[in-house]
């Protein structure tokens, strides 16, 4: 054992787990896609992909095949460094911000002190990825949807912060794994801060939508009006980084509500054991409201959703961070659990 | 060379030269794109020095929403590439001029620069946070219990700051449609639908 006391035995086992939960993410990404297409056709009463595999369900393996061995088309305007830059990024930014989600209790690559902020960050960099591939396509569409893009996320992710903020000021900890165990009482699921949180679990399921592009805020690639927008240019594997990027960030904003609201890996029921599968399962069960959403809800205008994040939820959420601090001030019950959270 | 040193010195050199790049990149956009980086190697530079929270701040505000902006600003911009091209040469002698006073004014200072004895004792007096605390708690508590007033001020020069831009950049422009959500939400079942006959009209 005295070789994974070595800085190079630490660095092998660090990459080890990366490779671990990187390769665990894209697999379950795979069948993911597979839910969610599932979801939209039993919405429109279709029967969905069906073909591949038993039941479709190696569709989006067949689907991976086909992006990677299609033509790499590069605009002749396009600055192809940047071009080629911009999907990358967003795909290891999608990937480096599960460094600091817990899975269970001690299931994290690195137990970060500021983990909320890294992640904050990190989906605050996501941003990049889109307006320089809007940016560097030379092109109008793109160029539009990179313009909404940028602007819609630094709006969402002001909310987002701040309804942050209302389950730091209960928990006291900027740490995800502190955030889980300031959640553990003795009632199961009524412990969690769904419960006090109430109103900002709602706030942040919409503003997660909005932060990840998606649908009824999917403005940055409106078919009708943007043709794909800022993925318009993009084919073949670029596209395919793109869009899975896209869907991690997704799949994180669903770790993330499952962390911070609904008590990550601790079980509903009081008594039943406490582990990754509860974690996996909340997981999946935002995503199905996330493909829920896309499925049943017309998109946004522009303009509405501006003034939706600015007007009211900005409000809104800075004003719940001053009832929490109070409620948490006064402990109340369920609002003050930094003795729990150490 | 231990991991950390190795990381350092990876930040630092790219941290130096996308600063360079940053003032060398013909394309304003490119510069912009170098600057994000520059920032982004100083966040690394700040998580070596174990301060891990000024760097995500660093990441969070200048990284996701400054230079969000600027980046916005400069792509919509319509340069002339050639236009700027051409002033270089006219500029370059002052420029010169100027960056070598700065490094030889900066080589006097730091020529010199020497630390009291008793200076690293003075600062820890000053902000006394025992051993063991992480420095965002150590700095949660100096800022919230120490400075807690100054830190209201500041912020309070800042919302006057945001409110004069928004004065400043209104315009009340009367002869435009707008919507008013709460009007369309209240509305009460005054509006029909009406048969029309073909060419009889309402």
């Amino acid at each position: 054992m005295a070789f994974f006391d070595t800085p190079l035995g630490i660095f092998t086992i660090i990459l080890a787990q990366c490779l671990v939960v990187v390769v665990g993410v894209m697999v379950s990404l795979a069948f993911l896609l597979y839910m969610d297409r599932k979801v939209w056709a039993a919405v429109q009463l279709r029967r969905g992909p069906n073909v591949v595999g038993p039941w479709g369900l190696l569709q989006s393996f067949a689907d991976f095949l086909k992006f990677v061995l299609k033509e790499i088309v590069i605009p002749a305007g396009a600055d192809k460094a940047v071009f080629l830059i911009a999907p990358m990024l967003t795909f290891v930014l999608a990937c480096i911000a599960w460094v600091v989600i817990p899975f269970a209790d001690g299931w994290v690559i690195s137990d970060l002190n500021v983990g909320v902020l890294y992640i904050f960050a990190i989906s605050s960099l996501g941003v990049y990825g889109i307006i320089m591939g809007g940016w560097a396509s030379n092109s109008k569409y793109p160029f539009l949807g990179g313009l909404r893009s940028a602007a819609q996320m630094v709006s969402y992710e002001v909310s987002i912060g701040l309804i942050i903020v209302g389950v730091l000021i209960s928990t006291g900890s900027l740490n995800l794994s502190a955030i889980v165990r300031a959640q553990d009482g003795a009632y199961g699921l009524f412990s969690w801060y769904w419960l006090p949180h109430l109103p900002m679990v709602v706030l942040f399921f919409v503003s997660a939508l909005a932060e990840t592009n998606r649908p009824p805020f999917d403005l940055p690639e409106a078919e009708s009006e943007l043709v794909a927008g800022y993925q318009v240019e993009y084919s073949s594997t670029p596209y395919l980084l793109f869009m899975i990027g896209e869907y991690m960030n997704i799949v994180l904003m669903c770790a993330l509500i499952s962390i911070l609201f609904f008590g990550g890996w601790l079980s509903p029921i009081p008594g039943l054991p406490d582990g990754a599968l509860w974690m996996i399962g909340k997981m999946v069960f935002f995503f199905f409201l996330f493909a829920m959403v896309k499925a049943i809800v017309p998109r946004y205008r522009y303009d509405q959703l501006m003034r939706l994040g600015w007007k009211v939820f900005l409000p809104l959420s800075l004003g719940w961070v001053v009832v929490a601090a109070i409620l948490a001030r006064l402990e109340v019950v369920g609002y003050a659990r930094f003795a729990v959270g150490g | 060379m231990g991991l950390t040193q190795l990381a350092f010195y990876v930040f630092a050199s790219v941290a130096v030269a996308s600063g360079v790049l940053v003032i060398l990149a013909r394309n304003p956009v490119h510069s912009v794109l170098w600057l994000i980086l520059a920032f982004f190697s100083s966040a690394g530079l700040m998580v070596l020095l174990g301060a891990e929270f000024i760097a995500m701040l660093l990441v969070i505000v200048y990284v996701g929403a400054v230079a969000v902006l600027f980046l916005f600003v400069v792509m919509m911009l319509d340069v002339d590439f050639a236009e700027l091209k051409r002033g270089l040469a006219a500029y370059l002698p002052v420029g010169a001029l100027v960056g070598l006073v700065l490094l030889v004014e900066l080589g006097l200072v730091f020529g010199h620069w020497a630390l009291a004895d008793a200076a690293p004792n003075a600062r820890a007096a000053a902000f006394a946070i025992e051993g063991g605390v992480a420095n965002t708690e150590a700095l949660g508590r100096i800022i919230y219990d120490q400075y807690l007033y100054m830190f209201q001020a500041a912020g309070l020069i800042l919302l006057v700051a945001m409110i004069g831009a928004i004065v400043l950049t209104l315009r009340h422009r009367p002869h435009i449609k707008r919507q008013d959500v709460l009007a369309q939400i209240y509305r009460g079942r005054d509006v029909e639908l009406k048969d029309v006959e073909p060419g009889q009209g309402v």
